[in-house]
């Protein structure tokens, strides 16, 4: 494919992901939230971050069982909106549910374990996201650079703790989840030892 | 206090015009709910004014307001209609006033069991008198920590519960939802252990505060609020207050509520409003005032009781309330 094509490409892989966060302010400004707009928009930002690691995790696998080697040019964007989408949803747990009061969050964080689980997560997503320049590749080597990026398959394991661990009843959608990061990573497993 | 008699037709009589009309409404959006649903986003508003507009001249709207009453803002009858944990229909909050809509809440019968003289089958419409109807504004505060003030329609529990002239062992009072899985989807799944049971101690259940629900904002309460009978514990979390009440049984021993048993460690049989007592996964000293408490405020601290200390507090002197959660 042409670089004009794949770049054209990327243009609108870049809008569509956005669209989630647009409606999102959109319906916030216009009241079409629901009658709690703020816990809504917390949910919100938490699950398109969730999917969007789900989509990330699915590059591979993708690419290499149908062969289609031009989603690899996609990786690092929606690798990105998961860090994206980890903010705003970090962001409204500070401000809607502590005000900015950074030692009352500081005690939750510690505090509530499901709460520890997401910061974790969060905390995680950081050095991937400040590497995740041609720059920084260049700087850290690409060995050293995939060792640290292997840490993307670690951080379903919190997220989904995260999400079991906030719920009251009905795990079927956190049982989705599991499953299929499950098939994705065992996936990984099995790619790795069927090709030694 | 005098309780204003409007006229001699039961309320139940009266066929609800305004839901009538409403009904081809209601089927629209519930296709278009279902479409936005299955479509994984939930993004796109699905609020429209027309379905969550009460009548005006509801069928209750000459009951006079009681005892009790809160003077703080009421929560729009759109957010208290349309934000609803009400599991059988759906465990997203926006689902119940959707799934609920064709829910028939008539005939209703109540069985009345257990430790008391007159059990049997009774009518919902045995307990619809007028003269016992009363508006009251409580304070609504859900276990997960937001909360509405809402006007209620109803009657205090003790009045209906004399009428079956409880025994000297009805020490409790236990609840059930109905269990009809075909008109309540959510209880094809094993979310709670159903039907929803609920219960309270005789002298909480015997409480004037503690009330029969059957309308709100003046009008028939509808069916995502638990039409056609639901309780209001007021000092207590919102779970307590149980909905679509089809069974009361009067026992010795402490009931098991569905939520005991599905987190015996998180949910307590007692379930009072405690600032000072965390869930074990989240605070309770705080709560998000719905319609209030938006982008920019604070959310506002929870009171004792609910703010109800001043009339219940008594009921529990001695209780280590951190053990008896």
């Amino acid at each position: 494919m042409e670089q004009k094509t794949i770049s054209l490409l990327k243009g609108v892989v870049f809008v569509v992901c956005l669209i989630p966060a647009i409606l999102l302010f959109y319906n916030a400004f216009t009241d079409n939230l629901g009658a709690n707009p703020v816990e809504e928009i917390t949910l919100e930002t938490g699950t398109w971050a969730l999917r969007f690691l789900v989509l990330t995790l699915a590059i591979t696998p993708l690419r290499k069982i149908f062969g289609w080697s031009i989603l690899i040019r996609f990786r690092r964007m929606l690798g990105l909106y998961v860090f994206f989408y980890a903010c705003l949803h970090f962001l409204a747990f500070i401000w809607f549910d502590h005000f900015f009061e950074l030692d009352e969050m500081i005690k939750d964080v510690i505090k509530r374990p499901f709460i520890t689980m997401g910061f974790i997560s969060f905390v995680m997503l950081m050095p991937l996201a400040m590497t995740s320049t041609n720059k920084m590749m260049k700087r850290l080597g690409g060995k050293r650079w995939q060792q640290l990026h292997r840490l993307v398959y670690v951080i379903p394991f919190f997220v989904v703790i995260h999400y079991l661990w906030k719920l009251k009843a009905d795990f079927l959608m956190v049982g989705i989840y599991t499953l299929v990061f499950s098939v994705l990573l065992l996936w990984r497993l099995w790619y790795r030892y069927s090709n030694r | 206090m005098l309780i204003k008699k409007s006229d001699d037709i039961l309320p139940s009589e009266i066929t609800d015009k305004n839901a009538y009309l409403n009904r081809r409404q209601f089927l629209k959006e519930a296709g278009l709910y279902a479409a936005v649903a299955s479509a994984g986003g939930l993004l796109l508003p699905v609020s429209s004014e027309a379905a969550v507009t009460h009548n005006e001249n509801g069928i209750y709207k000459d009951i006079a307001t009681g005892p009790y009453t809160v003077d703080e803002k009421l929560t729009s009858y759109k957010d208290v209609t349309s934000y609803n944990n009400f599991y059988e229909f759906g465990t997203q909050k926006g689902a119940p006033r959707f799934r609920a809509a064709e829910f028939k809440t008539r005939p209703w019968k109540i069985t009345v069991e257990g430790e008391c003289e007159k059990p049997g089958m009774y009518d919902l419409e045995d307990f619809l008198k007028t003269d016992w109807m009363e508006e009251r504004i409580y304070r609504f505060r859900c276990v997960e920590a937001w909360s509405m003030v809402v006007p209620w329609i109803g009657f205090e529990l003790n009045k209906m519960l004399k009428q079956f002239q409880p025994n000297s062992k009805a020490k409790y009072v236990e609840f059930e939802t109905l269990y009809d899985p075909k008109q309540m989807p959510g209880q094809e799944r094993a979310i709670l252990d159903w039907p929803y049971t609920e219960g309270l101690r005789i002298d909480e259940a015997m409480h004037p505060l503690t009330i029969m629900v059957v309308g709100l904002y003046g009008d028939i309460l509808p069916n995502q609020n638990g039409a056609p009978l639901r309780l209001m514990v007021p000092w207590k979390y919102g779970f307590k207050s149980i909905k679509s009440i089809a069974k009361i049984r009067f026992t010795e021993k402490a009931p098991v509520s569905s939520w005991m048993k599905s987190a015996p460690s998180e949910y307590g049989f007692y379930s009072n409003v405690n600032p000072n007592v965390a869930h074990p996964r989240w605070s309770q000293a705080r709560e998000r005032r719905l319609g209030e408490d938006g982008f920019f405020s604070r959310k506002r601290k929870t009171l004792m009781f609910n703010g109800y200390g001043e009339q219940v507090a008594s009921l529990y002197s001695g209780m280590d309330l951190s053990k008896h959660f």
